[in-house]
């Protein structure tokens, strides 16, 4: 984590290869270099579906020669960039997971990824995700489950899977993926890298194949806070695309104040303290709660009573949202559509589309916000929802009144294995510590707290930091706290120590 | 285990989202969205007497974009998505029955 300060490492960061590149070039280096990686590593865990090497190597040419005509490409000069499968972009093909979307070719680029080839960085390649985001180990995904790089035997977490694993592999050291319970932070913790949540409104979603649309947000997982940092100060900020993009301005992500942590005021609920915690979890968590405390920050207990409702609340919002927001794949203008005897009327064909295109999570979820929203019962539950949803909001605001930040673990658990959650709920369940963020329109962001023992595995986990509502600049704060404080025994990139 | 939903509510359900179910998917549907609607159910204990409902988190409120003409999608960028194209349409199964029949 520490000491990647030149392209030599193995490793770089984002901040140091723009930072090289926008002084001596070498953009078409650092993409070969990540191509490499890419041909001898992605075939054993399926993180990306789609790898750009020509357009990348093209891109990477251009920002070399704007480098050579003394031009600045930009503060992400020459950075290799994966994008989840959701993230419209006119290179390749845009699919979420799915085999509704199978072989769609989006006619425009997403404002994220706009914006991130403005300011210099490669797309170069795309990673898989449950299917449409809805899951939370990857393993819901058209194209093939993704495998943590830290085992190949479990799961990377999700939705965003692909992601994460591609930075914790060492593919690329920039992925964006989305999140809309937990799904950049889950699975960020369970590949021992940082993945930020960024407030609802702070970044666009003009591009983000819409899943719920009151929840959904974009962001990046990186290995280092202060990558996240970067990647944040290039994709955030007003959109006139989405009327949903908040025109609230966007603090200086980059700086870093000179002592973090003195004077913080952490709030730790004894909601986040449940007794299923893995002990190692527990364990890292008390540890670095002692951590802070012993460089000058305060220790705040606040409570939260409202954590255990937050999957419930989530899991009547989100389907509903995703039931409306899926409706528009019919088979009729893009997308997957059936062959259907001729004369059939149109809603078979939309039925069988439908049920042929879409996987089994994804209609599970439809026909549950079907009938959430359905007439009888929307005031049973969603209605009621989305009044739990306000005292849910209501809470955090008390809660941040007394303290900066709320800190937890990411996940009550590290990394489980391969088809070991097969009930629904259970799955849900991955999210308990991360769905209210979403709920409450706050940001989070996870960072690497250590590792959990299970048997001979060690598996990576993560510190979740909450925020309140466009604060970013103190999750950040935060964030860049705990890397100063936290001695990282973790390699940066899944087996590196095991090659050291 | 809670009260399976019954069958009809489900084949009411899934007429309404457009999904074709077979009968199999019909008893995992019972038992799969009984299962979730049961750990929602957790929702009833909160008292949200006198809270508002909370559809989203930002306070909006319409904004308008300058009147100003721009250029819009070319056509072929559009219907190369699209799974049937005759000529410059989309093309569709028949919606309307014809004259006299149905």
């Amino acid at each position: 984590m520490t000491g990647h300060r030149s392209l030599d490492g193995a490793h770089p960061s984002a901040s140091d290869i723009a930072a090289t590149v926008r002084r001596a070039g070498g953009a078409m280096d650092v993409v070969r270099r990540h191509l490499a990686r890419i041909d001898a590593g992605n075939a054993a865990i399926n993180a990306l579906r789609e790898v750009y090497a020509e357009a990348a190597l093209r891109r990477a040419e251009a920002v070399d020669a704007q480098v050579a005509r003394g031009e600045d490409p930009g503060p992400l000069a020459g950075v290799p960039v994966a994008i989840k499968d959701n993230i419209a972009s006119r290179l390749g093909t845009t699919a979420c997971g799915s085999r509704m979307l199978a072989g769609y070719a989006s006619p425009f680029d997403a404002t994220v990824v706009e914006r991130m080839e403005a300011a210099g960085a490669i797309i170069i390649g795309r990673t898989n995700c449950d299917e449409f985001a809805m899951g939370s180990s990857t393993e819901h995904c058209a194209f093939g489950p993704v495998r943590n790089p830290h085992d190949h035997d479990r799961v990377p977490g999700g939705s965003s899977g692909g992601s994460a694993a591609a930075v914790a592999a060492g593919f690329v050291p920039v992925a964006l993926g989305s999140d809309t319970g937990g799904s950049i932070r889950q699975p960020a913790a369970l590949c021992g890298v940082v993945g930020l949540k960024p407030s609802y409104g702070r970044v666009s979603r003009y591009g983000l194949v819409a899943f719920g649309s009151s929840l959904d947000q974009i962001g990046p997982f990186t290995r280092t806070v202060a990558d996240a940092a970067l990647v944040l100060g290039v994709i955030a900020g007003e959109d006139p695309r989405d009327s949903t993009c908040a025109q609230v301005p966007v603090p200086d992500c980059g700086a870093a104040p000179a002592d973090p942590v003195r004077g913080l005021r952490l709030g730790v609920p004894k909601a986040y303290l449940r007794p299923d915690n893995h002990p190692d979890v527990a364990g890292s968590l008390m540890r670095a709660i002692d951590r802070f405390q012993a460089h000058g920050a305060t220790i705040v207990p606040v409570d939260l009573d409202l954590v255990d409702a937050g999957i419930a609340t989530y899991y009547v919002i989100a389907p509903a949202e995703a039931s409306s927001n899926l409706a528009r794949f019919d088979g009729i203008r893009y997308g997957h559509r059936a062959t259907v005897p001729a004369g059939s009327p149109l809603d078979d064909l939309y039925a069988a589309t439908r049920s042929e295109g879409f996987g089994r999570e994804v209609q599970r979820r439809i026909m549950l916000g079907t009938y959430v929203l359905s007439a009888g019962y929307y005031d049973a539950f969603y209605r009621r929802a989305l009044r739990v949803r306000r005292r849910i909001r209501e809470e955090f605001d008390r809660a941040f009144v007394t303290c900066d930040a709320i800190i937890g673990p990411t996940t009550p658990t590290p990394a489980f294995r391969l088809g070991e959650k097969n009930d629904p709920v259970s799955m849900y369940l991955c999210d308990v510590y991360t769905v209210n963020t979403n709920i409450a329109g706050i940001c989070g962001m996870s960072v690497p707290m250590g590792f959990a023992r299970e048997g001979s595995a060690r598996l990576p986990i993560g510190l979740h930091i909450q925020c309140p509502a466009f604060a970013e600049d103190t999750l950040l704060r935060v964030g860049r706290a705990w890397e100063a404080l936290h001695d990282p025994a973790a390699p940066a990139v899944a087996g590196a120590e095991a090659a050291r | 285990m809670p009260e399976p939903l019954p069958a009809d509510v489900i084949r009411h359900v899934a007429r309404l989202a457009r999904l074709r179910l077979d009968p199999a998917d019909v008893e995992r549907y019972r038992a799969d969205l009984s299962a979730v609607l049961d750990f929602v159910s957790r929702l009833e204990e909160i008292d949200v007497g006198g809270v508002e409902p909370y559809a989203h988190p930002l306070d909006l409120s319409n904004r308008f974009g300058e009147d100003i003409p721009e250029a819009s999608m070319p056509i072929e960028d559009l219907l190369r998505n699209a799974p049937r194209v005759e000529d410059r349409f989309i093309s569709v199964p028949k919606v309307l029955a014809e004259e006299g029949s149905a």
